[in-house]
């Protein structure tokens, strides 16, 4: 299923936490060759996962992490703004309607549909929240998974090409972008929006009813 | 309620909070904006980067007064869901359940708060933590259909009442504003002269969408309301020419 937690309430789901953090070590460090920093027990974590953002994430029945994304508001501290700005014409990108998304992971071996259920969490999210445009940092190989999965950014610009390209590109939402993740995921949009209701509350409280 | 037509009296308003240089002014803002969209009440309160709490809006004295008194910081569901939080809550969705917060609705409403709200947290620099809240007492059909035509409205409100405060802040180093990047005045110049996005797209060889979140950075740098109000903006002063 999918968990939306904030990085304050990650201490109480603490094998979920953990694991995502390894397989970002696993992913960013090891596949990838990224220059990130890993801790002693193996973590992968960033200055951004101190500014307690928003992770979507892919729970097995393990308890366990098998993909996960990132998300914070881009009227904060961003990685497209403090590090990409060559890639986005030098346009500071800045919006209470536009979050960013980063450190988009897949666990080692995790079923081909975690992708896309995350991709579909993302549309909750824009939903629920009138978020527009998410704009994110991402990689060639994220670039196949993006297009498999039916849910190809819209590329603002990139450096590099093969194995070695690095791009900036921005979602937004469309039913049919959302109708082509969720048979991806094999997850009808109403569980997707069952998992949202989880996190954030159902969209009437009975209990208030009465008040 | 939602009749809100965003006419010259709601830009006047809106063009007031570029210049707010009292909290009074704050507060007759919220006054303005909340005739304006037919609601009970508009609040904004924020804690500076120091901890101390300011707040302004229309809630009745008698019910601040109340809910200092009884430390409904504590229990206020409003408060919980969105402290450390960026995501705006729509009131249906938080857990008004349990005794505490059952008598704490029931006092609110007897101080003629409605049961509807729609909150935006904001997290500003060093600290600073915002909440802008809509409350209206109506069906929840009335409401949805309010909420779903203004929530985006309400959102850039919400931080242009943040911008305006941080202005008031004591001792504050004043900072300059985002400058726009050249692309973001190529987007804007070329609308300004009559194009429409698709033009504009293709006369500077990006994707419409690309073009839609330049002009939306530009538009959030300018506290404009919207693209015409944008272009409007960076005309008057100065920084685009036609």
């Amino acid at each position: 299923m999918i968990r939306f937690i904030y990085g304050d309430a990650l201490a109480d789901a603490p094998r979920l936490a953990d694991s995502m953090f390894r397989d970002r070590a696993a992913q960013f460090r090891d596949r990838m060759g990224w220059d990130v920093t890993v801790d002693a027990q193996g973590r992968e974590r960033d200055a951004y996962d101190d500014l307690n953002p928003l992770y979507v994430i892919w729970e097995g029945a393990d308890g366990r992490h098998g993909g996960s994304m990132r998300f914070l508001p881009t009227l904060g501290p961003t990685m497209v703004n403090d590090h990409f700005g060559h890639l986005t014409g030098g346009v500071r990108i800045e919006s209470p309607l536009i979050w960013e998304c980063t450190r988009f992971c897949l666990a080692p071996g995790a079923e081909p549909r975690v992708a896309a259920a995350l991709m579909l969490a993302g549309g909750e999210i824009m939903r629920g929240f009138a978020i527009e445009h998410f704009v994110g940092v991402f990689d060639a190989r994220m670039v196949r998974i993006y297009g498999r999965i039916g849910a190809s950014p819209e590329v603002l610009g990139s450096v590099g090409q093969g194995r070695s390209l690095v791009a900036v590109g921005l979602w937004s939402f469309s039913a049919a972008a959302q109708a082509r993740v969720a048979a991806q995921a094999g997850i009808a949009p109403a569980r997707s929006r069952a998992w949202f209701e989880a996190a954030f509350g159902p969209e009437a409280a009975p209990a208030r009813a009465v008040a | 309620m939602g009749q809100f037509i965003r006419g010259a009296s709601a830009e006047n308003a809106l063009a007031r909070l570029e210049s707010v240089e009292t909290l009074a002014d704050l507060q007759s803002i919220t006054e303005a904006l909340r005739d304006q969209y037919g609601v009970d009440h508009m609040v904004y309160h924020w804690v500076n980067s120091d901890g101390e709490q300011f707040g302004c809006g229309t809630y009745p004295q008698a019910w601040v007064t109340r809910y200092l008194d009884q430390g409904y910081l504590r229990i206020d569901p409003v408060i919980k869901g969105c402290y450390q939080r960026f995501h705006p809550v729509d009131w249906k969705r938080l857990d008004w359940s349990g005794k505490a917060v059952r008598m704490f609705l029931q006092d609110a409403r007897a101080h003629g708060l409605g049961h509807q709200g729609y909150s935006v947290p904001i997290r500003g620099p060093n600290g600073q933590f915002a909440l802008f809240t809509v409350n209206h007492s109506c069906t929840d059909a009335e409401w949805e259909t309010f909420s779903q035509m203004h929530r985006r409205d309400l959102i850039m409100l919400a931080h242009d009442f943040n911008h305006a405060a941080l202005r008031l802040e004591p001792g504050r180093t004043p900072r300059e504003a985002t400058p726009l990047s050249p692309r973001e005045l190529e987007a804007l110049t070329l609308l300004a002269l009559g194009y429409n996005r698709a033009q504009a797209a293709n006369a500077l060889s990006i994707s419409e969408h690309t073009l839609r979140v330049y002009i939306e950075s530009a538009r959030h740098k300018l506290g404009a309301q919207n693209t015409t109000h944008a272009v409007a903006r960076a005309m008057q002063r100065g920084i685009i020419v036609v």
